[in-house]
């Protein structure tokens, strides 16, 4: 299977261990992934709330450059992937913005490439029972709740993922890989990432309420597919209620025998090693 | 010009917001609603009574945290974080000093740094917004910490086709 790839700005630097993480599952799993050609940013919430016609136009030149390769393009961050389907939407829904933005980019926009998530790609794609097959190592012991904030999902019409209130694809993921997921009702509450620098006080007060949630419905780690929210979730929480956050697929390729993860749970802020040597995964 | 409430509908070209029934589920679900001066479905009402300036004013456009849970639960589908970003670029449009400026300030450092290098270089991003807002000393161990794993890398490659890049600015630029 082959796609496009957009990895965005977060997954070169903060979000490093899940533009490699997602590449390498993707490669072990027979996916082949083409990087945007010179790709640009998608201008992410500063773009939308600053300037509408600026918050298309930048995800349009990237939606045009992958329009020429005919390819789904993969988008793992969440914040891209929520600005492409919007922009996507609202240049195939109002034909005098088409046409001016369209107007100034140098490819073809058609609009047909499709914009998907990795998490939909594995579980959907590759399938639960193909995850299945490759693990080498269960996860034993691990009890992750899955995180799935809010750019995936919502506005629901336009993400077009699965349901907004309760999606189940990442618990899937993790209870094939022989996690126990922990089942809880926070997984798409807001952590506050996008006024993570501006309003740290408050933003700490959010990722504070997440922690103490997850320790009540009895989860050791959370794990998520937004390298904003892990930046968030794993910096912002304070105190003795903080608990390790993985990547999705970093959880992935260490099932899969992948090597990796070692390197990847070194670049966390909030040092998952404890965790991952007591429960003698590594 | 029509009326406040015309001019908003306009921009938001979508679902008017009369549509409303003030039912409060968004402000129910809303996760910055215990800090925001006016609360999602007072915002409506208040377009709807033409309160502009105090509506431009408010800390409650720029703490809006954009996770789109109203929209998403409005019985309505009155678009709402939409309806905010209308405000907020009348707003800037007006030359009000935002009550949340850092929050303005984060916006300019980060679109400034695309449209320098057409992405974001979050090193350069996080000294810009530290320049604005004369914050030096926060978050100076965990920034230490990622610089040191090498998560800050002044370097990161930029897209080549600036000219692509400043024409997008250039044509979506307000007057």
């Amino acid at each position: 299977m082959d796609f496009s790839y957009y990895p965005g700005c977060s997954l070169h630097s903060t979000g490093k261990e899940y533009g490699q993480s997602v590449e390498l599952v993707s490669e072990a799993l027979g996916l082949k992934l083409h990087e945007l050609n010179d790709w640009s940013c998608c201008g992410a919430t500063s773009a939308h709330s600053t300037n509408f016609e600026l918050s298309v136009a930048l995800p349009a030149r990237n939606l045009a450059i992958a329009d020429q390769k005919g390819l789904d393009i993969m988008i793992p961050c969440a914040a891209c992937y929520n600005r492409f389907k919007t922009a996507q939407h609202n240049l195939n829904h109002k034909e005098a913005l088409r046409a001016t933005i369209t107007a100034g980019l140098d490819d073809n926009y058609s609009g047909k490439a499709a914009v998907r998530s990795p998490i939909e790609i594995f579980h959907q794609d590759i399938g639960l029972e193909t995850l299945k097959s490759r693990v080498v190592k269960k996860l034993e012991g691990l009890k992750p709740v899955s995180y799935y904030g809010c750019l995936w999902l919502r506005p629901s019409d336009i993400c077009d993922f699965e349901d907004a209130e309760n999606p189940m694809m990442l618990d899937e993921i993790m209870t094939s890989l022989g996690a126990e997921s922990r089942n809880w009702s926070f997984k798409t509450d807001c952590c506050g990432g996008s006024l993570t620098v501006s309003k740290s006080d408050l933003v700490e007060k959010m990722v504070g309420r997440l922690m103490r949630m997850a320790r009540e419905a009895g989860a050791n780690c959370l794990v998520t597919a937004c390298p904003l929210c892990m930046a968030n979730l794993d910096m912002r929480a304070l105190g003795e209620d903080a608990l390790p956050t993985f990547y999705f697929t970093e959880l992935m390729a260490l099932a899969m025998g992948l090597k990796g993860p070692q390197n990847w749970f070194g670049l966390h802020n909030f040092d998952p090693m404890p965790l991952i040597r007591s429960l003698q995964l590594l | 010009m029509g009326s406040f409430l015309d001019d908003v509908n306009q921009r938001i070209d979508g679902v008017d917001i009369q549509n409303c029934y003030h039912c409060q589920k968004c402000t129910s679900g809303c996760p910055m609603a215990q800090v925001m001066d006016f609360k999602p479905n007072e915002i409506i009402r208040m377009v709807q009574a033409g309160r502009k300036d105090a509506l431009l004013r408010s800390s409650a456009i720029w703490l809006c945290a954009s996770c789109e849970t109203c929209v998403t639960r409005c019985p309505n589908a009155v678009d709402i974080p939409r309806l905010i970003d209308v405000l907020r670029e009348m707003s800037l449009e007006a030359g009000v000093v935002p009550q949340e400026r850092e929050v303005v300030q984060f916006h300019e450092s980060f679109l400034g740094t695309v449209k320098r290098g057409g992405r974001v270089n979050e090193p350069l991003m996080i000294v810009s917004f530290k320049i604005k807002t004369g914050t030096y000393f926060n978050d100076v161990i965990v920034g230490l910490k990622m610089f040191m794993k090498g998560k800050l890398s002044l370097f990161s490659p930029r897209t080549k086709n600036m000219q692509a890049i400043r024409r997008i600015f250039r044509s979506t630029a307000k007057s």
